[in-house]
């Protein structure tokens, strides 16, 4: 199947339309250099703000958001209808309170909810990028974050906190621009992607490489949609972002509106059918390339390989005060890979906090309500922002 | 366990913790190891405008300490100190802990290996009243806890004040100064640091360098 530009396209391959908000071209004057060596700009980033900058604009967060999250950090969020992916973290009186902070969330580059990725036209032939999409890294995001953070007129933001995919370019950011980041809180992360972490996600991958509704990606020229390789890749990823513990208390083997076994392949246990509305929710609101190009930036990121591995190396000399968090019941990114974030900042004597959460909710617990995470924070973050002058 | 430190509320600072508090230079930079709470971090940092960090072993005492405002981490004296570079501290401070520890003598290098100097406090296990309390009761003490029997207490390595001065010797750490804390947590200024401090003293906090090379 294929038409003309001109045609309207039907909504099955209507490219995820980008919800209002703030936009700002960027790399207008110099194009970002990515990691591949190839060149973008000038680009469209998207971003949300929450809160005033004060006068010394010293008082500005930037909220990392991870890999299939988005600007929207609170209140309704324009193109899902739901609301906001950190409600408990951020608003009037929270820990990240929004009447003392300004905060700043822009979508990840290759992301799809405004920032350009690869579901946008590529200047070059007018279709979408699709597959001609550059390759990106973490350490890209945070370059064209760093251009946001320019253009807001920012020097140094309070805080860049973040989970998971977040945590990372937390990390990041404290490497690339120490100078520029008074204090880090990067949550159930990593410092590199390691074979199992790689392993999860090529399996989503290949699930929609697999549909034949991907089209070598490029599907939106062709007016498809692998829906069913995006759902399969989401729920295997879903099943990693959960403890087995959590799992087994919500579902067990408990059967979806039945009574006994059946012996067929329909619907059977209730842990099934979650799944697989997990997975028809994501295909709506997410870009199957997106996914693609945004899980193989986090395979690339490996914060020591330009320094032997040697990862103490890399926050030699940093003034910036970290708080790691992690937590128990984490097997995706597990308290021993936060901790070697807190050890590699213990050799160069580096402030840092280090926190583990009790809790059974798995890798997802960053993004529930946690009451201990909820108080430390706040304690890290008035402690912060008393030696940065923000609060008496 | 249900061993507990037999030194006042958790939140209070402690007799040996305002001694060791009055050992510190302002504005120096200070790792407490078993930090707790940190009463004395905060008291430090109140008073003293250290640069202050923790280490701590249980993950409770370390959310409440970093809701505090301060920088501590979960982590362990034996097996973490080992992480930080030589002479990153002004003070390396280890309170009341070193009979906990698996191997006192090499925690105590460590701390003077990554502290210019080490200010540690033990409780005195040479105390006569615990020398009494074995020569009839026939019971090993609990030294520094309550509520606490022989194999229930974490006291793993029990020293008096000589034990300890004696280490330091062997190992090429100096006492710079020493405070006895006698009956109710006072300072004692007529105990010096011979027999007479190891009968009468219940306390003793060092201020320990390494001896010049």
């Amino acid at each position: 199947m294929s038409m003309s530009a001109s045609e309207p396209k039907p909504a099955a391959a209507a490219v995820i339309t980008a919800p209002h908000g703030h936009k700002v071209e960027l790399g207008q004057d110099e194009p970002l250099e990515l990691d591949s060596g190839q060149k973008l700009g000038p680009f469209t980033c998207a971003y949300q703000t929450y809160g005033r900058l004060n006068a010394a604009k010293s008082n500005a967060v930037l909220v990392c958001h991870a890999l299939t999250g988005d600007q929207f950090v609170i209140g309704q969020n324009p193109f899902t209808g739901r609301e906001g992916w950190w409600p408990l973290m951020v608003g009037p009186g929270l820990p990240l309170d929004t009447e003392r902070y300004f905060i700043i969330c822009a979508n990840v580059l290759g992301g799809c909810m405004g920032t350009v990725g690869p579901q946008d036209p590529d200047p070059k032939t007018g279709q979408p990028y699709g597959l001609s999409f550059p390759f990106i890294t973490i350490g890209d995001m945070v370059k064209a974050q760093a251009m946001l953070i320019d253009h807001l007129g920012i020097d140094q933001l309070f805080c860049v906190i973040g989970g998971s995919m977040g945590g990372m370019q937390v990390l990041q950011w404290a490497v690339s621009f120490p100078e520029r980041v008074f204090a880090a809180v990067p949550i159930a992360c990593a410092t590199y992607h390691t074979a199992q972490n790689i392993a999860f996600h090529e399996v989503g991958r290949q699930a929609i490489f697999a549909d034949p509704d991907w089209r070598n990606g490029s599907y939106l020229a062709e007016n498809t949609k692998p829906r069913r390789g995006l759902a399969v890749a989401r729920m295997a990823a879903h099943i990693t972002y959960l403890s087995e513990a959590a799992l087994h208390e919500k579902f067990g083997r408990r059967l979806q509106n039945r009574d006994q076994l059946i012996y067929d392949l329909q619907d059977l246990f209730a842990v099934e059918s979650y799944l697989r509305h997990q997975g028809e929710a994501f295909v709506e609101r997410f870009d199957a390339n997106s996914y693609v190009y945004i899980t193989r930036a986090m395979d690339y990121f490996d914060l020591a390989a330009r320094h032997d591995g040697k990862l103490a190396e890399v926050f030699k000399g940093t003034k910036t005060r970290f708080c790691v968090i992690s937590f128990t019941g984490d097997w995706l990114y597990p308290t021993s890979d936060n901790r070697e974030i807190v050890r590699a900042l213990n050799a160069v004597a580096a402030n840092v906090s280090f926190v583990e959460v009790k809790s059974d909710k798995g890798h997802d617990a960053f993004l529930l309500n946690e009451p201990v995470m909820f108080e430390t924070l706040r304690g890290f973050l008035n402690g912060a922002a008393r030696r940065r002058g923000l609060i008496a | 366990m249900n061993a507990k430190r037999s030194t006042g509320p958790s939140h209070a600072i402690r007799a040996d913790q305002r001694l060791i508090a009055a050992m510190v230079e302002p504005g120096s930079r200070v790792l407490d190891v078993g930090c707790g709470n940190g009463e004395l971090l905060e008291l430090l940092t109140r008073e003293k405008n250290i640069d202050g960090r923790g280490i701590e072993i249980e993950q409770d005492r370390v959310n409440a300490a970093v809701a505090r405002g301060l920088s501590v981490i979960h982590g362990d004296a034996e097996a973490d100190l080992i992480d930080y570079p030589n002479s990153a501290f002004d003070y390396v401070i280890l309170g009341q802990t070193l009979p906990e520890v698996r191997n006192p003598r090499d925690v105590l290098s460590e701390l003077l290996r990554i502290g210019a100097h080490a200010i540690v406090s033990i409780p005195n296990f040479g105390h006569w009243r615990h020398r009494l309390h074995l020569l009839l009761t026939g019971e090993v003490p609990s030294v520094g806890f309550v509520n606490a029997r022989w194999y229930t207490n974490p006291n793993i390595h029990p020293c008096t004040i000589r034990d300890f001065v004696d280490l330091c010797e062997e190992i090429g750490v100096v006492v710079e100064r020493s405070v006895l804390l006698g009956q109710r947590g006072r300072a004692s200024r007529f105990l010096g640091s011979g027999w007479i401090a190891n009968l009468f003293g219940e306390q003793a906090i060092f201020l320990l360098s390494t001896r010049a090379r």
